[in-house]
């Protein structure tokens, strides 16, 4: 069983790495869905199944959809690639791979000589736990949550205006096209 | 009846007064309010000659308290006027002298500008004579700030052109430096003996400094820098020359006959303090002679008329600080007078000749005038005659003469001394005549335009006669002028071992050297003109010329070695260099924020590039 | 049963897929794929907790995973309706082209 979360742990940081590195927003889309249902298998295997199913459901399902559809929505194609590798040029990875290193590097240190020992996925927490405690002490957290998630909507729906009428997003009264 | 003293100063300082806040309606009237206050003094100073010579006072000196000028601690100088034989003298001459040159001036100057001009001369002369009557060196000073103020406006009264401007500036300053010189001079002698009277302070220092003490060193030195300052003798003589930029008869006041002579006074009324010193006594006769004979040379190469006299006048002055540096105080007195006769008429004579070829100050370009002016020409005459020192009928052969016998047989004169004089009284002749020669005889290349009036011709012979026989107060065996001297100067020195006649022998001597000048300025610059042009085209003779010409190089050694550097550090520090410091905190502030702006790209990655780095940095920071 | 892993290592998964996110963030361009190297960096963080609460046996890592959930929701719907409005406005979706704060 812990070959298991060894290989997903490859699978999750092999898919990540694609994503990143795509020049097709599609592609890219389809690699963090796989890195997602990869990590959602590590947390089977860390004895957390509820939230493996809600990574599964709600992160790979609804919020890469909504990726998708904007994706769509912006119609981004093959021009889209190409200037994606016009962007991308080697060089541009010099220093923000040295800023992603030097910080892996201090946080591999962190995690490795620090305290934490301990093994994890011995027990399995289920979802009768997880919902004794969300419904009891962190009661206040769900109330939160959902105010949040109105907040969204409302946003959501405001944002996702056109610019006929009221005027668009934040800054009404600025016509659009402010010299870049 | 000397309780009019008083009035002597009074009178121009109320001409000033009258011509400064009313003027502007009087017009041509104001050269008669001009001439008239000085007139007026004249006669003041006239009077109470009179009154002087009948009646003397106790101790023939005679103070007169206006009133108290300041009182600061134990220092309380008055306005207060000493009349004794010394400043009898000089007041004579100054208002006499004045007041002539007043009366020419009425017709000299022109209409418009007569309110100005009388109210500087006016002021001047007035300032002139607090100078000579001052009780004590406070009044003194002011008396010498006031004459070096109204040069400096009188110089550079036609202000439009600005050379007059700087030639102006340039007189200050120069003697500015003197008399800085003056006043630390001032400051030690207080400082030292708590009183600025002049009497009790020479009373005092005789009585308290040794002879050729440190003290009396400095004080004389000092003092002696002032009156270089001001009667242009080495180092400072440069502005004189320049100074001829003024009107001529502003030449002939102050540059001639009085303000030069101003530190020829000062070391004859402190002469205590020099005899106390006796190297700087012995420096101010070495100064004088080094002078004339500097002078001279140069005089002999100018072209322009009134250049030569003012060199000529750097030479004489130098013949009194001569005279006051071999103990000779009543020679140098007597010279000062004479020289006031001839020179003030050399320079309004000149003055006659200038305007009358509408300003043309080039002899070589005047010529043949002795048919065209002859009054002026006659008048000339005499005043060149007077400094030439031409024999027995010049009041100028009798006041040189005496110097020079003087720098010989006194007890701490020398035979250079005597030698340079002599050479100079040469060089005096050739430049002199040379000067006649070129401006009133040979081949005429101007016409004259303008012949002058009374008022001009008047003064002119009044000098003329004064030139002439105003020697007769001071002939050997007629010792008029240093017997009334006596009561106010220390007596002559002789050397031991002189011979009886001794003297005669100098005399002829000194008498054979103005002749022969006069008869080799003849040949030079009357047979044959050519004879000079080819001696000044020669290589020796031109680099001599040029280096004559300008007067020794003095002026480019000063110009390049105290006016440039200054004016470069003036120019330099003119971004007001300790402000730097704030205006550089200021700019460096503004360049940090400059620097720190450029992080503010606008690019949404670079700023999460900046909150990874900070990341990295608090991890480093917060774990061990 | 459960073959037990280190902690540690769960931990380091974690911080590999962050630093990826990071990266990611700072390379491209493109805002759409901006927005999803953030959601990669959200998860690796959600990716900590869960191991956190793994380790101790306590369901309080997985809540904390829930909340953060929701909040990732709110944030890409959000995210995602700037992007449409600023492509709108922009007609591009270069980021660099929103620089207009600079200075």
């Amino acid at each position: 069983m812990g070959v298991t979360f060894y290989i997903s742990a490859a699978v999750a940081v092999a898919a990540t790495f694609a994503v990143i590195t795509r020049y097709n927003a599609v592609h890219a889309l389809l690699y963090l869905i796989v890195s997602l249902l990869a990590v959602s298998l590590v947390f089977f295997t860390l004895g957390a199944p509820f939230v493996a199913a809600l990574e599964a459901i709600i992160y790979a399902g609804a919020i890469m959809v909504l990726f998708i559809f904007v994706i769509m929505i912006l119609n981004l194609g093959p021009q889209a690639a190409r200037l994606e590798r016009a962007w991308l040029k080697p060089g541009m990875w010099l220093g923000p791979s040295a800023l992603a290193l030097i910080l892996a590097g201090e946080l591999a240190y962190i995690i490795v000589s620090g305290g934490g020992r301990g093994s994890a996925g011995e027990a399995v927490v289920g979802a009768r736990q997880v919902g004794i405690a969300l419904f009891g002490p962190y009661l206040i957290g769900v109330e939160l949550a959902s105010m949040l998630l109105l907040a969204g909507l409302v946003g959501a729906y405001h944002l996702g205006r056109r610019c006929e009428g009221n005027g668009g997003p934040a800054g009404s009264g600025r016509s659009g096209g402010q010299a870049p | 009846m000397l309780r009019l003293l008083f009035l002597i100063p009074f009178f121009p300082f109320a001409g000033f007064a009258a011509l400064a806040l009313g003027g502007r309606r009087l017009g041509r009237r104001a050269a008669v309010v001009g001439a008239g206050s000085v007139g007026l003094s004249a006669l003041a100073t006239l009077v109470l000659s009179a009154a002087f010579l009948i009646s003397p006072p106790r101790g023939y000196a005679y103070t007169q308290t206006l009133w108290t000028w300041m009182k600061v601690g134990g220092f309380a100088p008055g306005i207060s006027l000493y009349l004794d034989a010394l400043s009898l003298v000089m007041v004579l001459v100054i208002s006499i002298v004045s007041f002539l040159i007043h009366v020419y001036s009425g017709s000299f100057m022109s209409a418009g500008e007569g309110r100005r001009f009388f109210a500087y001369m006016n002021l001047f002369v007035g300032f002139m004579l607090t100078l000579v009557l001052a009780d004590n060196l406070v009044l003194l000073y002011l008396g010498w700030e006031g004459v070096g103020l109204c040069s400096y406006l009188l110089i550079g009264f036609w202000y439009k052109d600005a050379a007059n401007g700087r030639a102006a500036r340039k007189a200050f300053i120069v003697t500015r430096v003197g008399d800085t010189s003056m006043a630390i001079g001032l400051f030690l002698l207080f400082a030292r003996l708590g009183t600025l009277d002049i009497q009790e302070l020479l009373r005092l220092a005789s009585a308290h400094w040794q002879a050729g003490s440190g003290l009396a060193v400095a004080a004389a030195l000092l003092l002696l820098g002032g009156a270089l300052g001001k009667s242009a003798q080495l180092p400072l003589q440069t502005w004189l020359p320049d100074a001829m930029a003024g009107p001529t008869p502003v030449s002939a006041l102050i540059h001639a006959a009085t303000m030069v002579t101003a530190g020829v006074y000062l070391i004859a009324r402190t002469n205590v303090l020099f005899s106390l010193a006796p190297h700087v006594r012995l420096l101010v006769a070495v100064i004088g002679a080094v002078t004339l004979l500097l002078a001279g040379f140069s005089a002999l190469v100018q072209r322009d008329i009134k250049r030569v006299l003012a060199y000529s006048t750097i030479s004489q002055v130098g013949y009194m600080f001569l005279a006051l540096g071999v103990g000779a105080w009543s020679a140098a007195i007597f010279h000062f007078m004479t020289h006031a006769f001839f020179k003030a008429l050399l320079f309004l004579a000149a003055g006659v000749v200038i305007k009358s070829l509408a300003d043309e100050h080039d002899m070589f370009r005047m010529g043949g005038l002795r048919k065209q002016l002859p009054l002026a020409f006659w008048t000339f005459l005499a005043g060149a005659a007077s400094l030439s020192a031409l024999p027995l009928i010049t009041a100028g052969f009798y006041s040189k003469d005496l110097i020079l016998w003087d720098a010989w047989s006194s007890a701490s004169g020398s035979g250079w001394l005597w030698a340079a004089g002599l050479a100079g009284a040469f060089l005096t002749s050739i430049y002199t005549f040379r000067m006649v020669f070129l401006t009133f005889f040979g081949r005429a290349r101007a016409r004259a335009g303008s012949l002058p009036g009374f008022s001009i011709k008047a003064p002119l012979v009044a000098l003329a006669a004064l030139s002439l026989a105003g020697g007769f107060v001071e002939a050997p065996g007629v010792p008029l002028l240093s017997r009334f001297l006596h009561h106010a100067l220390p007596p002559f020195k002789q050397a031991a071992g002189i011979g009886a006649g001794a003297q005669l022998v100098f005399e002829v001597i000194a008498a054979a050297a103005s002749l022969a000048g006069i008869y080799l300025a003849y040949q030079l610059f009357l047979r044959r003109p050519a004879g000079a042009g080819a001696l000044a085209a020669s290589s020796a003779g031109g680099l001599l010329h040029r280096w004559w010409f300008s007067g020794w190089g003095f002026d480019w050694f000063y110009d390049h070695g105290f006016v440039l550097p200054y004016s470069w550090l003036a120019r330099a520090g003119r971004s007001d260099l300790p402000d730097l410091a704030f205006t550089g905190a200021a700019r460096l502030a503004a360049a940090a924020g400059r620097l720190l702006g450029r992080t503010q790209t606008g690019r949404t990655r670079w700023y999460a590039a900046g909150i990874a780095a900070g990341a990295i940095i608090i991890l480093l920071l917060t774990v061990n | 049963m459960m073959a037990a892993v280190p902690a540690n290592y769960g931990l380091l998964l974690a911080a590999a897929l962050f630093i990826l996110g990071l990266a990611g963030v700072l390379v491209r361009r493109n805002v759409i794929f901006i927005l999803l190297s953030i959601e990669i960096m959200v998860n690796a963080s959600g990716l900590a907790f869960v191991v956190g609460g793994s380790r101790w046996r306590q369901p309080d890592g997985q809540l904390m995973f829930i909340f953060i959930l929701a909040m990732a929701a709110v944030e890409v719907s959000l995210g995602l309706a700037l992007v449409l409005q600023l492509y709108h406005h922009l007609k591009s979706l270069d980021i660099d082209r929103a620089s207009s704060m600079r200075g």
